[in-house]
């Protein structure tokens, strides 16, 4: 039992810390979620030069041989300076499912750009009527000679408007909600018959609306086998949970410290407000949600590569654990914070938004909760 | 004991039922938050309820009252939440006048009532300041007395709709050195009067509601002070009790529960409404015996008031509760939506742009409504300060 980080990955959490710590304070955060595009390009580019986009590859595939606990740490600081730039999007969703369903040949053509930082990817899965229901899909893929057609829509498609290529879960099978009958595909977001409709989200992120019309795609772009997606989906979207998790532990304890610090500063009633008993449990409680929520994203981090039922045992137990805590902490900090908490001016409120929506993202208490039970 | 009505009453909600239906302005449905409107939109409503004698239904009928009984009130609230109206102002009409009406002399009354029904006074709210917030009485905005006139110096933060107001009621220092609650005065300032700086705060949603006010050497008309120098801390608090009783909302939250209701209906969960899911079906029936609860207790509070019992500190409990199943359902809308609940809708100047909103109308202001909704336990009192005041006055603790 051995709960410490080697030595490479404490070196990576320090560099994470310091290059953030320099360049993502929360008036840069600002500026770039305020700019046109709502992301800086320059800063991908650093991440690449720093090896981040490449930490978490097999070194088989031109990583740096890291994994589920490089993503983990790297994911935590990205939290702690609510970074938007579309990390999970592109080296866990895009890249994991490369690695996992990619043929040679696809890793090849596509990995190198990924860890260069040249082309950022975008997951396209969740649709209107799907919910959380990764296999709810209606956007279908017809065989048409040696490639496919597609034609469907895609919702709430996080980084898409950043996004040069496309991974699109589609139907080349079975009915609405089959599990057999999901194919993946590799889309350039250029390509004929793509169009997307872009627009800003709660948590100071892009997001983009994508709708397929007759987009013809050859054979080479089918990711892994056809009609058999979706275990690889369900995986890899666990690979995203354990991401999420890090990141929320990032924006809970910055919380926590900037509650605490708050109560021991503000006045009222002759007193520091953290004199008051009622706040001072609040907090503690925050502090054990937040706790727990470090444990979680631990365990799930480390069980990611066992059998199915383990990893989505501790894949949905996690979501549960940081979606109740996040909301408990965001709001409790928000409320301990008065006023202040509710302006936009402060940096406490954006932390809020962002653990909401880290809810929101892979399925709710709710939906996680169901599946967990389902698992067990 | 007697909770349902009689014929009358039921003739009376008849009455106001169709009231509603033909004199409701028609480019006012649909929008359900002030965020949408423009500030002509806002008095809309309200000049019609003036014009047909009905704006204010809670004040004595001297000062233009409407002589309802309590049921009657009740069946009005409950038939404009019903037709989802748009929420008056209550800075006037259930913060100010009654305190201008209670304790204000008949010059004030016969110059400032007038202004608050008819709307052509936009009046905001004066009370917190940047270091006093729970801690009300703490307050340091400064008036000192020169000849017939208070000059102010301070500021004021918080202020709902100052960018549009013309007069605030303030709550000042008279005497620095009497105990905190008894150098204070109530004071109403003409917004135009030099030295008045309204300065906005954009809060999480992205909404422009509340803002900071400054005041820099404002000169007020001695005749602008409401009752007696240093006793403002008595009308203040009969205001902050008004606010509480008001602040519940009980029927506005029906109605969002019945909204609520019809996402989860649209809302697919594999293939099936969200709203027969027995999960979701529960946390919607845990809110609503809330309400339930909360709707009885506020008509026994209100009965209490009309046997002539002022809002007393139950009415703490009626803002705790009441907040919390506002705060409640705007979580729950946003769990219901799904996926879009990541949806920002552009708002202020933004809003007028024909920016791209993905996703079904319902679900567009999920988000943002609950964390605007995460301010209803911080203000007027906070949450905490409520259960003090239980705690303390009705407990005796």
């Amino acid at each position: 039992m051995d709960f410490s980080f080697s030595e490479e990955q404490t070196l990576l959490r320090n560099m994470v810390q310091s290059f953030l710590s320099d360049k993502y304070d929360f008036e840069t955060r600002r500026k770039i979620v305020k700019s046109a595009d709502g992301w800086n390009p320059a800063n991908w580019s650093q991440f690449a030069e720093l090896g981040l986009l490449a930490a978490p590859f097999p070194e088989a595939l031109g990583g740096l041989g890291g994994g589920a606990i490089e993503t983990m740490l790297i994911m935590e600081q990205f939290g702690r300076h609510l970074v938007v730039e579309p990390f999970v999007e592109t080296v866990v969703l895009a890249g994991g499912l490369l690695r996992e369903a990619g043929s040679p040949a696809q890793q090849e053509a596509h990995i190198p750009g990924i860890i260069a930082g040249e082309t950022v990817w975008a997951f396209a899965y969740a649709e209107p009527q799907g919910r959380y229901n990764l296999a709810d899909l209606v956007t279908t893929a017809k065989k048409d000679g040696e490639g496919y057609v597609l034609n469907g829509y895609k919702a709430v498609v996080l980084g898409a408007p950043w996004a040069g290529k496309l991974i699109v879960s589609a139907r080349t099978s079975g009915g609405q909600r089959d599990k057999d009958g999901v194919s993946l595909f590799i889309v350039d977001k250029s390509a004929a018959g793509v169009s997307t409709r872009d627009y800003p989200t709660t948590d100071g992120r892009r997001a983009s609306e994508v709708t397929f019309e007759n987009v013809k795609v050859g054979a080479d772009a089918l990711l892994g086998e056809e009609g058999k997606a979706l275990p690889v989906i369900e995986k890899i979207t666990d690979e995203a949970i354990a991401a999420l998790a890090a990141e929320a532990t990032g924006c809970m304890d910055e919380l926590n410290k900037a509650t605490v610090e708050y109560c021991k500063t503000r006045k009222q009633f002759g007193q520091p407000i953290g004199k008051f008993q009622v706040l001072q449990h609040r907090m503690v409680d925050m502090f054990m949600a937040y706790e727990q929520s470090v444990s979680m994203s631990y365990m799930v981090s480390l069980k990611l590569g066992e059998s199915d039922s383990e990893r989505v045992k501790a894949a949905a137990g996690t979501k549960v654990q940081i979606g109740k805590a996040g909301r408990f902490v965001g709001q409790q900090a928000v409320q301990l914070h008065g006023g202040m908490g509710m302006t936009d001016e402060l940096n406490v409120g954006h932390y809020f938004k962002r653990l909401t929506m880290i809810d929101t993202q892979f399925g709710n208490v709710d939906h996680q909760l169901k599946r967990y039970s389902e698992a067990a | 004991m007697d909770m349902s009505f009689s014929p009358e009453e039921l003739a009376f909600r008849d009455e106001v039922r169709t009231f509603i239906a033909e004199n409701y302005p028609a480019e006012l449905r649909g929008i359900k938050t002030r965020a949408e409107m423009t500030k002509e939109q806002i008095l809309l409503w309200h000049r019609v309820l003036y014009r047909k004698g009905w704006i204010v239904p809670h004040w004595p009928v001297e000062y233009g009252g409407t002589g309802w009984s309590i049921t009657q009130r009740y069946i009005w609230n409950e038939e404009c939440a019903r037709a989802e109206t748009t929420a008056l102002l209550p800075f006037g009409l259930s913060m100010v006048g009654p305190v201008i009406y209670t304790f204000g002399n008949e010059e004030q009354k016969k110059r400032f009532l007038p202004g608050i029904l008819s709307a052509d006074d936009w009046w905001c709210q004066g009370y917190s300041e940047p270091g006093s917030g729970s801690d009300l009485a703490s307050l340091r905005t400064r008036a000192v007395r020169e000849g017939d006139h208070y000059v102010v110096n301070g500021s004021k933060t918080w202020t709902t709709l100052a960018q549009h107001a013309d007069w605030i009621f303030c709550l000042v220092r008279t005497d620095p050195n009497a105990k905190q609650q008894e150098g204070i005065s109530f004071l109403l300032i003409d917004m135009k009067t030099p030295g008045i700086t309204v300065r906005p705060i954009i809060t999480i949603e992205g909404g422009h509601e509340v803002n900071e006010v400054f005041l820099e050497d404002v000169r007020v008309p001695a005749e602008n002070l409401i009752g007696e120098e240093n006793k403002g801390w008595t009308y203040a608090k009969f205001l902050l009790g008004n606010e509480r009783s008001g602040i519940a909302g009980v029927a506005r939250s029906k109605k969002a529960i019945e909204r609520l209701r019809a996402i989860a209906g649209a809302e697919l969960v594999d293939g099936r409404p969200l709203i027969t899911d027995g999960e979701f079906q529960r946390k919607i029936s845990e809110v609503e015996i809330e309400l339930t609860a909360l709707e009885v207790t506020e008509l026994r509070t209100l009965a209490a008031e009309s046997k002539g019992r002022g809002p007393g500190p139950e009415a703490s409990i009626l803002k705790i509760r009441g907040t919390e199943i506002q705060q409640r359902i705007t979580e729950l809308v946003l769990e219901a939506v799904g996926n879009y609940g990541h949806v920002n809708t552009p708002l202020g100047e933004a809003a007028n742009s024909n920016e791209f909103v993905p996703g079904p109308e319902y679900s567009n202001m999920a988000a943002q409504n609950f964390f605007n909704m995460r301010k209803a336990s911080i203000y007027g009192g906070s949450n905490e300060i409520q259960h003090n005041i239980i705690a303390k006055m009705v407990l005796g603790l």
